[in-house]
């Protein structure tokens, strides 16, 4: 067992170094191999275009080394044949039970990716004291720098070569150069898996990082663009007077229309969604496999088709208003709210519904003296998202309630403006200071948005704490 | 309230008649299941209406066009009364398409970072943080687009027209522009249905039962070989449900798209060129100024739309279902 062991540490163990005298020779074969084409190319087939030429060089540069690199490897495994065996298996099989007793020959090559971690620590491995992994090893670091400068003379190289202006193609073309040579790196200390796992590890990073970068960009965005306007006349004048040019001019009659229109919408929403919920989950009739189908589907629902929908049953014989505009966010708050609602009531613990059943207490005591009341933060949480994701629907408005300029308070006679409705009227106006008015418009819809966001966190971290309470 | 106790008292009074618990239905049980039924029914209502009225309004444009001109033709001409929605139905799958490649790899890619690869402490905010990007309306989201990101995206697009220009679809047409594409809208509406594809991927992969994650690492396994052995195959279907949700939700969005591409009828396959269908975003430009004829042929577009989102999510629903049951 332990000779075994041992065999199978020594060749790992020697690709500590960054760079051996083994990485020499490929590379000077496949720069031998890549000279050898490009002459090929410029003189033989007469290809005199310098671009393809540099371009197919570097490329068969790459294919020798990565062949040689193989080749090398296969030469010195000779003696890991027997532990190799089970490699072309692997893919499809889950890894063994750990109460399986394989020799360690017959362990998979998942196996087989540990090892150089443990020669890293050295020699503590052979007593039994537990193993701390570091997450982060100097060797990591060296490499993801040394990773990283290449790619960036690769990206340079590119950049002066295909004369790219722009950054973004740079920062792409870096980022895979930078995966291709990291890859490389680890591999060549220690083997294919590991270097698959630490390239999968910066993947995974870089994508946590791009989507925050994103949301931050975007916030930043309309932060910039929208402040500029952003005055107290633009809370207390509309636009029915204003020209598209003359300053001034503000969201009064959206900001009002808005909050009638979501108001209404959360009014009818809130019991309609919460009785469902208690359907599905308390009472559990007949109906609840359509029901919760149907609420799922309609979840999905696309808001224009919402706001269709209205049109065709009530726009068209009582013309547009605001309430038309709520009842298509009624159609689109239903589903997202039943839903969280739903979830919500089922993380109620059991022990609490039967011991109200066993005191005696009738099934709808039950539902409003201990499930509702347990569950009230989380619900109003979900109320408070639902709404804030109907704030800023646009769709179903634009058909379905058409805005106005004008401040209008009642939402039952005539089109009614809403905050999105202003925000994407202007925005696609040719003029500057519609443009700058829309910004802010929708500066001010996603500080509505961040502030119910924010009431919703706080209200659920306090029902979290209620609810653990109560366990 | 004493009905209970009596009923008890009587019950064991029998001695050799096992206790059975009785249930009786107060007069506020039943006020109270009522109103829950009623209420419950109302969002099957909602469907049926939806269904019954769009099929009812769509019907003056359909019978001039003819369903299946509707269908298999790309025009639009209300005033002589042709209707076709081929480039628009092609359009929207385009965008969807176009967005799926973007977004259930950095969807399954942030899941996989939340629960496994991200330190405890930036789980939380990281939830947070996916939980805004979908409370984010659709309008900021497309002027993000147009206002900031297209001026970025055009070189990228450039570069792929003219070194790609091999592949079909990349190849732009000489004179075209490459600005308010497809592929822009594409990329927006990726970062939109980027929430709802990592959630449904989270609750699937937290779903993998511990031991056996912890067993491959025991057995000496990387991370990522634990990643692709124990934790993607048990989400499988999670994550097909999940991207489906997804492309549902990229058929269906409108403002967006309505803000960044320019809206044109015919099918148009160059994806990086300027103009593309989209019957959301269609029907949103044109209804305001639409004449009732041409009204009706947008509400059979949204009927189109209707129909092709519900099957979507009808599958999606039923895989994550599936999932559900099976662990």
């Amino acid at each position: 067992m332990t000779t075994s062991e041992t065999s199978r540490d020594v060749p790992l163990v020697q690709d500590q170094r960054l760079l051996g005298r083994r990485d020499v020779m490929p590379t000077v074969a496949a720069a031998l191999g890549a000279a050898g084409v490009a002459i090929l190319c410029w003189a033989v087939i007469g290809w005199h275009s310098a671009l393809g030429v540099a371009v197919t060089t570097f490329v068969s540069f790459v294919v020798i080394l990565t062949l040689a690199e193989f080749m090398a490897r296969d030469a010195d495994e000779v003696d890991l044949v027997e532990a190799e065996r089970g490699e072309g298996e692997v893919a499809d099989e889950r890894p063994p039970e750990p109460d399986s007793e394989l020799e360690p020959e017959q362990l998979p090559p998942v196996v087989l990716a540990a090892v150089p971690d443990a020669a890293d620590v050295g020699d503590e491995p052979e007593q039994d004291r537990p193993v701390k992994r570091k997450k982060v090893r100097g060797s990591d670091l060296v490499e993801g720098l040394v990773a990283a400068f290449v790619a960036a003379a690769f990206a340079e190289l590119l950049r002066i070569v295909f004369r790219m202006d722009s950054l973004v193609g740079v920062v792409i073309w870096w980022y895979i150069a930078f995966l291709f040579v990291y890859f490389l790196l680890v591999r060549d200390r220690a083997d294919s898996e590991s270097a698959l796992d630490h390239v999968v590890t910066v993947v995974v990073w870089s994508f946590a990082a791009l989507v925050s970068a994103v949301l931050v960009w975007m916030v930043l965005f309309v932060l910039f663009r929208g402040l500029p306007k952003l005055a107290a006349t633009f809370f207390t004048q509309d636009l029915s007077k204003v020209g598209p040019l003359s300053p001034g001019g503000g969201a009064k009659h959206a900001i009002i229309g808005t909050l009638e229109q979501v108001g209404i919408a959360t009014i009818i929403v809130v019991p309609i969604a919460i009785l469902t919920a208690i359907y599905l989950n308390e009472i559990n009739g007949r109906l609840a496999g359509p029901v919760r189908f149907v609420v799922d589907s309609m979840s999905g629902l696309p808001s224009i088709v919402a706001g269709l929908l209205v049109y065709t049953v009530l726009v068209t014989s009582h013309g547009f208003s605001g309430l038309a505009g709520s009842l298509a966010l009624v159609i689109l708050m239903l589903p997202t709210v039943t839903r969280t609602s739903e979830e919500i009531l089922r993380t109620i613990p059991g022990g609490l519904r039967e011991g109200g059943l066993a005191l005696g207490a009738p099934e709808w005591r039950l539902a409003r003296r201990v499930v509702l009341p347990t569950a009230l933060a989380g619900l109003v949480t979900a109320v408070i998202l639902g709404v804030a994701r109907a704030i800023g629907e646009t769709a179903p408005n634009d058909v379905s309630n058409i805005g106005a300029d004008t401040t209008n308070t009642s939402p039952v006679h005539g089109p009614q403006d809403d905050l999105p409705l202003f925000v994407w009227k202007l925005i696609r106006s040719p003029e500057d200071t519609q443009v700058k008015r829309g910004f802010t418009g929708a500066l001010v819809l996603v500080m509505l948005i961040f502030v119910l966001f924010v009431i919703a966190r706080l209200v659920a971290n306090r029902g979290q704490r209620k609810l653990g309470r109560v366990r | 309230m004493d009905s209970p106790s009596s009923d008890l008292l009587e019950a064991s009074a029998d001695a050799d008649v096992p206790f059975r618990p009785i249930s009786r239905a107060t007069g506020g049980d039943r006020v109270y299941r009522t109103m829950a039924t009623v209420a419950a029914s109302a969002s099957l209502v909602i469907v049926t209406v939806t269904a019954v009225f769009l099929i009812d309004k769509a019907r003056p444009a359909l019978g001039k066009a003819g369903v299946r001109d509707f269908f298999t033709t790309s025009v639009w001409n209300p005033t002589v009364g042709r209707f076709g929605v081929l480039g628009l139905v092609e359009g929207t799958l385009i965008i969807a398409a176009i967005s799926m490649t973007i977004a259930v790899p950095l969807g399954v890619g942030m899941a996989l970072f939340i629960n496994e690869y991200g330190p405890l402490r930036l789980r939380r905010p990281l939830t947070t943080l996916i939980d805004l990007l979908a409370a984010l309306p659709s309008l900021l989201f497309g002027m993000w687009g147009f206002f900031a990101l297209q001026s970025h995206l055009k070189p990228v697009a450039s570069f792929l027209s003219t070194r790609l220009s091999a592949v079909p679809f990349l190849r732009a047409p000489s004179g075209s522009g490459l600005t308010q594409s497809s592929f822009i809208a594409g990329v927006v509406v990726s970062m939109m249905i980027l929430p709802i594809i990592t959630s449904v991927s989270r609750d699937v992969m937290a779903q993998v039962p511990r031991e056996q994650c912890e067993g491959a690492l025991a057995l000496g396994g990387t991370r990522w070989g634990m990643v692709r052995d124990v934790i993607l195959p048990f989400a499988r279907s999670g994550i097909v449900g999940g991207a489906l949700l997804g492309f549902g939700r990229a058929l269906g969005e409108t403002i967006a798209v309505a803000l960044i591409i320019t809206p044109r009828i015919d099918v148009n396959t160059h994806v990086l060129t300027t103009g593309g269908g989209s019957i959301a975003a269609f029907i949103a430009v044109h209804f305001g100024e639409a004449s009732t004829l041409e009204r009706s042929g947008l509400v059979a577009a949204g009927l189109a739309l209707f129909i092709l989102t519900l099957i979507t999510n009808f599958l999606a629903r039923a895989v994550v279902n599936r999932t559900r049951i099976q662990s």
